[in-house]
């Protein structure tokens, strides 16, 4: 006989179901020839389906609440384990706690502190503050459109272009000027007829002039930002990413056609 | 953990979801405590999730999750070690007792799980591995970051001594079979 010796492996590999059918007909033809060790081999066999039957309930079992994955994201994807509103209110108390409140505020931001991040950041919170605001969402509306990107030309140094995003079925609806920590930004909100709003930030960037464009998430706001030619922009909004991100596209290249 | 958008978190979720129940039943053949062992399970999911980004995308994510818990599990070992904590509970299993089961069946996977518990770690979590849990012998070398021949060995002693002892049980049982019957 030239077959291969049988080895000890091949026998756990029969009990674990592993083996080739070539492998298997032939370790099969040797316990049949090797009462004991098929006793043996058997008895691993009840083994197996004893402890796989003995564990198997506790796989049926209902998840406990500590092993909600989903929670466990939620709070990771949270900067420091606070909600961004939190950090925001943080910032906000210490500020009005005022004397040199104020000058700690840099080294207690758990924000990213420059670049694209950073102005991502801003974004998702000026949509916070100003998309479910009904009574004044914006400071100048889409009829002064010519005032409002003349002012915030003027203030942000730079020339700056109100994309046309009615292509994704989004209307402009006016803008405002923001405050954020690199300076004056310029706010664009849009709409589309189911009332969803977006936001677009634009401001200079001192670092990142150019970055290509990256996702951002941050609690229900998606967006995305990227910069050229010393200008960041960020477009964000409640809808899913994969849905802003043919948006940002649109908006990036009319920027890129402008300049 | 960088921030992730929406489409990385939900692949995220939906490849490691699946794999909870799994690990806590691996969890509860390790560590038959079940408080101790679903801690460990939600420190390695958020371990998981922390390092979602280092694992490599085509990568089996069951293999990398297990190995994270595997790794868990030696560290806090070791720390029990010092501080000295039992993990291997030989007496009434509640996961054993309170399946739907006849109670020949009960007394069985009672058996079985003590016996269990009486084999070294190293080679439970073989065991488990690769008869539970299905890794192949490869798979569980990774998991374990030992040589595929030391899983092969292993294996095979972990199933002599656990048939060991059975055996031992099983003649105990034969001899006094009142006090087996009575609990």
């Amino acid at each position: 006989m030239t077959m291969r010796p049988i080895t000890e492996d091949d026998l756990h590999g029969f009990v674990d179901r592993r083996l080739e059918p070539q492998r298997l007909t032939e370790v099969r033809a040797y316990l049949a020839d090797h009462p004991e060790i098929a006793a043996r081999i058997n008895g691993y066999g009840q083994q197996r389906d004893m402890l796989r039957a003995a564990l198997a309930p506790i796989a049926e079992e209902p998840l406990p609440s500590t092993l909600n994955l989903t929670r466990m994201i939620e709070i990771q994807q949270r900067p420091r384990g606070l909600p961004w509103w939190a950090s925001a209110a943080a910032a906000v108390a210490l500020v009005v706690a005022g004397g040199a409140g104020g000058w700690s505020l840099r080294s207690l931001s758990p924000r990213p502190a420059e670049g694209v991040a950073s102005l991502a950041r801003e974004a998702a919170d000026s949509f916070a503050v100003y998309a479910p605001d009904h009574i004044h969402p914006v400071e100048l509306r889409a009829s002064e459109r010519a005032e409002l990107v003349a002012w915030a030309s003027q203030r942000l140094g730079r020339p700056v272009a109100v994309p046309d995003l009615s292509g994704s079925g989004y209307r402009f609806m006016g803008g405002r000027l923001v405050a954020t920590e690199h300076g004056p930004a310029v706010l664009f909100m849009y709409d589309d007829d189911h009332g969803t709003r977006l936001v677009m930030l634009t401001r200079p960037m001192a670092t990142e002039q150019n970055a290509p464009m990256s996702p951002l998430a941050q609690g229900t706001v998606n967006g995305f930002a990227w910069a050229v030619h010393g200008m960041g922009y960020s477009l964000v909004g409640s809808p899913p990413a994969e849905a802003l991100h043919p948006i940002a596209d649109e908006a990036r290249r009319q920027i890129a056609r402008d300049a | 953990m960088p921030v992730l958008d929406q489409r990385s978190l939900n692949d995220m979720t939906s490849l490691i979801e699946p794999i909870i129940p799994a690990l806590r039943r691996y969890a509860r053949g390790l560590v038959r405590d079940h408080s101790t062992a679903d801690d460990l399970v939600q420190d390695c999911l958020e371990l998981a999730v922390g390092r979602w980004h280092q694992r490599h995308a085509d990568g089996n994510p069951r293999a990398w999750i297990f190995a994270i818990f595997h790794n868990l599990f030696r560290t806090r070992l070791r720390r029990m070690a010092r501080r000295p904590l039992h993990f291997a509970i030989e007496d009434t299993d509640e996961a054993a007792l309170s399946i739907d089961a006849p109670q020949d069946q009960q007394l069985h996977f009672r058996d079985v799980l003590a016996a269990l518990a009486q084999l070294p770690e190293e080679h439970r979590s073989v065991l488990l591995l690769v008869t539970v849990e299905d890794l192949s012998y490869a798979e569980t070398a990774k998991v374990l970051d030992v040589p595929i021949g030391t899983v092969m060995s292993r294996l095979s002693r972990a199933r002599a001594r656990l048939s060991e002892i059975m055996s031992g049980e099983a003649r105990r049982d034969a001899t006094y079979p009142p006090l087996r019957r009575v609990k």
